[in-house]
């Protein structure tokens, strides 16, 4: 199995609060790695620390066989990343966007219009290429996002509550689009307030308070905490903290 | 290959799409150089003068007619008392009071020095100033003009005078237009990419495309000038078309060469857009880097030497205005359009500015930060 993200005691202070409080796990290639957690858990500033966005306090974390902090470059060459925030430029038609951050990415011309051709084909959306992404319905635009944190071609990819807000057929496809990416051996990385998304994914850590109190498989997970739903094992670390 | 072309299409792309923007980008300049030219002059004309005649002779009233046709000054007012024209000044009706003496012609017949008050309202004392000094120039040749009358009464020897004979160079005609477009010419094109630069990195960080932009392996160099290429050729349009407005509208030549004039403007420009994406990468939003921008905007414009000689400013106000780069570009333009002067003029000016481009664009550089 080779090791494509692995942390090690990966810390982020701001002040004297600690979002995550020394963290370490490990992801393999083809993975599609659920991060579940609260609000304020830390699931994002830990995500933000693998994308090179935030320096970590201390720890270290490599990503795709790089440093975060010493090779912060070669990692970004290597990931994508879908935000929580909508991240396409809404005054730019779809066709503009994808050359735009092709060009970013030093991609070919007629690599990037081929790719989009294709990834367009497969979304049933070759129709809005020029249309301004502001024209389109959000499930389309979080489609597009996805499709272009993979433009690259990376070898793992960040989705930060990639469905957020998003309706439940759509929910479905945008899962068919990571089943896929994760089938040709791209990495998932992925957070969610979704617990029947948990179920989708190979492994799932469950992170409370800045720290990971459960990593395993969803089912695995059922059956550590007695219960038949992610639901009901989140419930059970959420509460945990409440009552502390 | 770079990623360079990519980003400056990108940025032109939104700078066309922008259906507010764009057209207040041609509008602005053409507005604000023709209407802030033609607003922003010394000239007073009609000044209005309340008349207190103590004398009410053939003198007093040549003198009074005096003022009402040297076209500055209106004299439709007439009062028996100071007291009474002051409740005029008062009131914001008259500028100024003009006094003549009971026996002004009497004592002129004989030769006798005398005096008439002038009573200003120097609420504008700019204004106040200026009317002192036509009022100056209205006695002096009244002077002239009566003095052989009584000359030649009184058979006195006339006294040696030395006068002035003026020829004002480089704006032959003491026109404020003249000197005025280029000072405003250089605000529209300081004030333009100033904005523009400082609000566009901040419009990526609210709508959150920046984060995006942070996680590819774009350089910090690259995003800057990618950012910068656009809004530098639009400044230089500006100057462009604000050269060309100067000389249709206002008959305004470069005397100077206009390359000069362009390869400074592009210097400035790009020490004014480094200072703009240094309020982009330093702020959080696009209000407080408006905020930001207008303070020294305002700052600049009025050390500029635009409105008001800087030679006369305190010496500490000297001293912060050597880091005023809207003072050198002003005095640029009015060198090179006006006066013609050549490179070796304004060399000094060319080294100050290489510095401020360098200096505001490194700072950008550095305090852009992809990784927080």
């Amino acid at each position: 199995m080779e090791v494509v993200i692995s942390t090690d005691k990966l810390t982020k202070k701001f002040g004297d609060f600690v979002a995550t409080n020394e963290i370490t796990f490990e992801v393999a290639k083809g993975e599609i790695f659920g991060f579940l957690g609260a609000n304020g858990a830390g699931k994002t500033t830990a995500m933000r620390m693998l994308c090179g966005l935030l320096k970590p306090s201390y720890g270290s974390a490599s990503v795709a066989g790089f440093d975060i902090e010493k090779q912060t470059e070669q990692v970004k060459q290597n990931i994508g990343y879908m935000s929580q925030k909508f991240s396409l430029y809404e005054d730019l038609t779809v066709k503009e966007n994808f050359r735009f951050y092709g060009g970013v990415y030093k991609l070919k011309r007629q690599v990037i219009d081929q790719r989009l051709n294709e990834m367009l084909g497969n979304l049933g959306m070759l129709n809005v290429e020029n249309s301004l992404v502001a024209s389109l319905p959000l499930g389309w635009k979080q489609k597009l996002a996805f499709s272009l944190a993979m433009l690259h071609r990376p070898k793992i990819v960040f989705l930060d509550e990639p469905t957020g807000g998003v309706d439940p057929i759509t929910r479905r496809q945008f899962w068919d689009l990571i089943y896929e990416a994760a089938h040709n051996g791209v990495t998932i990385f992925v957070t969610t307030h979704y617990m029947d998304e948990a179920e989708y994914c190979d492994r799932v850590s469950i992170m409370v308070d800045g720290v990971i109190k459960a990593l395993d498989t969803p089912e695995n997970l059922r059956k550590q905490f007695e219960t038949d739903s992610m639901d009901g094992v989140f419930q059970l670390l959420a509460r945990g903290t409440s009552t502390k | 290959m770079s990623a360079l072309p990519y980003i400056i299409r990108k940025e032109f792309q939104q700078i066309f799409r922008n259906k507010v923007m764009l057209p207040l980008l041609f509008v602005m300049p053409v507005v604000q150089l023709v209407v802030l030219s033609f607003a922003a002059d010394f000239e007073f004309k009609n000044l209005n003068v309340s008349v207190v005649d103590h004398d009410k002779s053939t003198a007093s009233r040549l003198l009074i007619s005096q003022f009402s046709s040297s076209g500055y000054f209106k004299t439709e007012q007439f009062f028996n008392s100071s007291q009474q024209a002051l409740v005029e000044v008062e009131k914001g009706n008259t500028d100024m009071i003009l006094v003549v003496p009971k026996d002004f012609e009497k004592d002129r017949k004989t030769a006798k020095p005398t005096q008439v008050q002038l009573l200003i309202n120097a609420v504008n004392n700019q204004k106040a100033g200026i009317a002192s000094n036509y009022a100056q120039q209205v006695l002096n040749i009244y002077n002239k003009r009566n003095m052989p009358q009584f000359a030649s009464s009184t058979n006195a020897v006339m006294p040696l005078q030395v006068t002035f004979s003026e020829g004002y160079w480089y704006n032959p005609t003491l026109d404020y237009k003249t000197f005025m477009v280029p000072g405003i010419l250089a605000v529209l094109v300081t004030m333009l990419t100033a904005f523009l630069s400082s609000i566009n990195i901040i419009r990526e960080k609210e709508l959150g495309t920046i984060e995006q932009l942070n996680v590819t392996p774009i350089s910090k160099f690259e995003f800057i000038v990618g950012k910068q290429v656009p809004f530098f050729i639009i400044g230089m349009f500006i100057l462009g078309i604000g050269l060309t407005l100067a000389r249709l509208i206002f008959g305004i030549h470069i005397i100077g060469s206009p390359v000069l004039l362009f390869a400074y403007c592009a210097i400035y420009v790009v020490a004014i857009l480094g200072l703009g994406m240094l309020v982009s990468t330093l702020t959080e939003t696009q209000q407080q880097a408006m905020f930001v921008t207008w303070f020294f905007m305002v700052v600049f414009i009025l050390l500029s030497g635009l409105f008001t000689p800087i030679d006369s400013i305190p010496l500490w106000a000297k001293a912060i205005n050597v880091a005023n780069p809207m003072k050198y570009f002003v005095e640029v333009m009015r060198m090179v359009m006006l006066k013609g002067s050549g490179f070796s003029a304004i060399s000094t000016h060319f080294g100050v500015m290489a510095l401020f481009a360098v200096a505001f664009n490194s700072l950008a550089v550095l305090s852009y930060k992809k990784t927080n």
